[in-house]
């Protein structure tokens, strides 16, 4: 079966002389919930932004459904719908206006323009405000504004781009919920987001970016797998010269009174400091060194600085 | 796209261009109908009885083409220029590029919005002139065609000005600086024949000029250049502005990075 998404060799130098894509490949395959994760300033917006036309690539091939973006591009964009990071409709247009235009531009007919601006106004829970401007929507409004109207033209991929961001927890949870269903029908999607959590609670296939690469691209369930594991940072009472021996743990001496340790999914907490008490080592406090998304990170890239 | 959804998609343009320029008709359609009243009673009524007949006709007459021609190249223009450079501004032309509309559609759909707002300006004007002067059609077909033609033509210049606009300032420049003098100094007011030779020469640089007298000769029967250049040199710079705009939007200048 030909892939939703099929990216070869993409690179994309701004005319600033930024490379924000070193040669990505990128498979998402039909049906699939698919997560681009990466920290902020990574390159997602670019690659969804070449996807959808509103950048132009450097080079590199992208093919939607198998419609390559050079050849037949409009066939591919009438596969695509885009939520974009960034609020991008007249605010001061009515909804039902903004949803009717965009539908216009697909060419779709008026009757059943009407009869989809309404179905998807009503389920992103926007109804009640189809007469009003865009202006008077509040953050999460918007953003599922722009979720409607990318559904206007019921296209088979839906790309968002980091689409909670500024959308408050409970209105987070019906979007995952809306998300969810649709892909359930049968529309591939694919979101960028720099939450761990969000692609977690979505996603079955993730990709991982970072400074215009892909360092990761596995299945969801692989990627967590590994990352049963956590770093402690522990204080200790009495200064230490080298790293101590601990079998089974790995880690090393930060600075002479604070031992970083990997506990890993097979080893406890609890034998670690019998192993340190052996050693007549004696810890006067401990804490968690980062959250989860933080270690993969560094693990995969070497990147400090992740964004919360 | 087929014909259908083309047809279709021109469609959401043209109206929601439309429809933009008709919710803010105090803004839109209202100021020219008083600049024009204004010009009738100030340079019509009160100075012109002074300056006496120019070529043949009373002044008032002689300047109701090229304030009608004023109005509807300003108009055009700052109709494309300022809704082009708002969605850009706001980002809703992303609505249109993500879209499968080809860049063809897009340049006749805002040059639609620029032409209508041509149309209902010259209407409105015109509806001011029936009650300050008495003029005939001279030719009803040259007039139809000269206004069209010249705001398909500053649409289009609006549409390439707004293509590379970076800011509001952007979009002033040009009508201040080239639009509105090239009109004063396109013998609107006066009859290039009136000049001294050098300047009559320098005049016929001016493509403004070939607009007014061609709408002159329409309204009047009257002209001081060739009609037949005059549609020629409007015919040619609406090809090369077409090609222009088509060729910046192909690019993705000032819309795609
Ligand atoms: N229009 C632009 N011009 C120049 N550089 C850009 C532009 N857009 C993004 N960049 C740069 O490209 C890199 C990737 O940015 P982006 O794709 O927006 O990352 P992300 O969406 O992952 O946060 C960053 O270094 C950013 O500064
Ligand atoms: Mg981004």
């Amino acid at each position: 079966m030909t892939q939703a998404l099929s990216i070869h060799n993409l690179t994309k130098v701004y005319k600033n002389g930024v490379t924000a894509l070193h040669g990505i490949d990128l498979e998402v395959g039909q049906g699939d919930f698919f997560a681009l994760l990466g920290p902020n300033g990574a390159g997602k917006s670019t690659t969804i932004g070449i996807i959808s036309s509103l950048v132009n690539k450097t080079s590199g091939t992208v093919k939607i459904f198998g419609h390559d973006l050079d050849k037949e591009l409009a066939a591919a964009k009438s596969c695509i719908g885009l939520v974009p990071q960034e609020f991008n409709f007249n605010q001061f247009e009515p909804l039902m206006d903004i949803m009717m235009n965009q539908a216009g531009y697909y060419g779709i007919p008026r009757r059943l323009a009407v009869e989809r601006s309404e179905l998807y106004l009503m389920q992103l829970g926007l109804w009640e405000k189809r007469l009003q401007v865009a202006r008077d929507l509040s953050g999460g409004m918007k953003r599922r504004l722009m979720i409607a109207r990318a559904l206007v033209h019921e296209p088979r991929l839906l790309i968002l781009d980091e689409p909670t961001a500024g959308v408050d927890i409970e209105i987070r949870q019906s979007m995952w919920a809306f998300l969810r269903e649709l892909n359930a029908q049968g529309t591939t999607i694919i979101l960028t987001t720099h939450y761990l959590e969000e692609a977690e609670q979505l996603c079955r296939n993730i990709a991982i970016i970072d400074n215009g690469r892909i360092v990761e691209n596995t299945s969801m369930k692989s990627l967590l797998s590994r990352m049963d594991s956590h770093t402690l940072l522990l204080d200790l009472a009495h200064p230490l010269q080298h790293m101590p021996l601990l079998p089974g743990f790995s880690g090393r001496l930060l600075d002479d009174h604070t031992l970083e340790v990997v506990v890993s999914r097979e080893a406890s907490v609890s034998e670690l400091f019998a192993r340190l008490a052996l050693q007549q080592i004696v810890v006067t406090s401990l804490r968690n060194k980062s959250n989860r998304l933080e270690e993969l990170f560094i693990r995969l890239t070497g990147n400090r600085e992740v964004a919360a | 796209m087929n014909v259908r959804a083309q047809w279709i998609a021109f469609n959401a343009i043209l109206w929601k261009e439309i429809l933009r320029f008709s919710r803010i008709w105090v803004q839109t359609i209202l100021p020219p109908m008083i600049t024009t009243l204004l010009y009738y009673v100030i340079f019509g009524k009160l100075i012109g009885k002074q300056i006496g007949e120019v070529s043949g006709f009373a002044y008032i007459d002689y300047i109701v083409p090229g304030l009608i021609l004023m109005a509807v190249i300003t108009n055009s223009y700052g109709n494309v220029v300022a809704s082009f450079y708002s969605s850009k501004f706001q980002r809703s032309i992303e609505e249109m590029l993500v879209s499968p509309l080809p860049n063809y559609l897009i340049v006749l759909g805002f040059v639609g919005g620029g032409v209508a707002r041509g149309i209902a300006v010259s209407i409105a004007v015109m509806t001011v002139t029936v009650l300050f002067t008495s003029i005939a059609f001279h030719s009803i077909w040259i007039v139809i065609s000269v206004l069209l033609l010249t705001s398909v033509l500053f649409s289009l210049g609006g549409l390439i000005n707004a293509i590379y606009a970076k800011s509001f300032d952007d979009i002033t420049v040009v009508p201040t600086f080239v639009l509105t003098p090239l009109t004063y100094l396109g013998g609107v007011f006066y009859s290039v024949q009136m000049l001294p030779p050098f300047w009559q020469k320098l005049s016929l640089a001016n493509p403004i000029l070939y607009m007014v007298n061609a709408f002159r000769y329409g309204l009047l029967g009257v002209s001081d250049v060739n009609v037949g250049t005059a549609f020629a040199a409007i015919f040619l710079f609406i090809a090369a502005l077409a090609w222009f705009a088509l060729y910046l939007l192909g690019r993705g200048h000032g819309v795609r990075s």
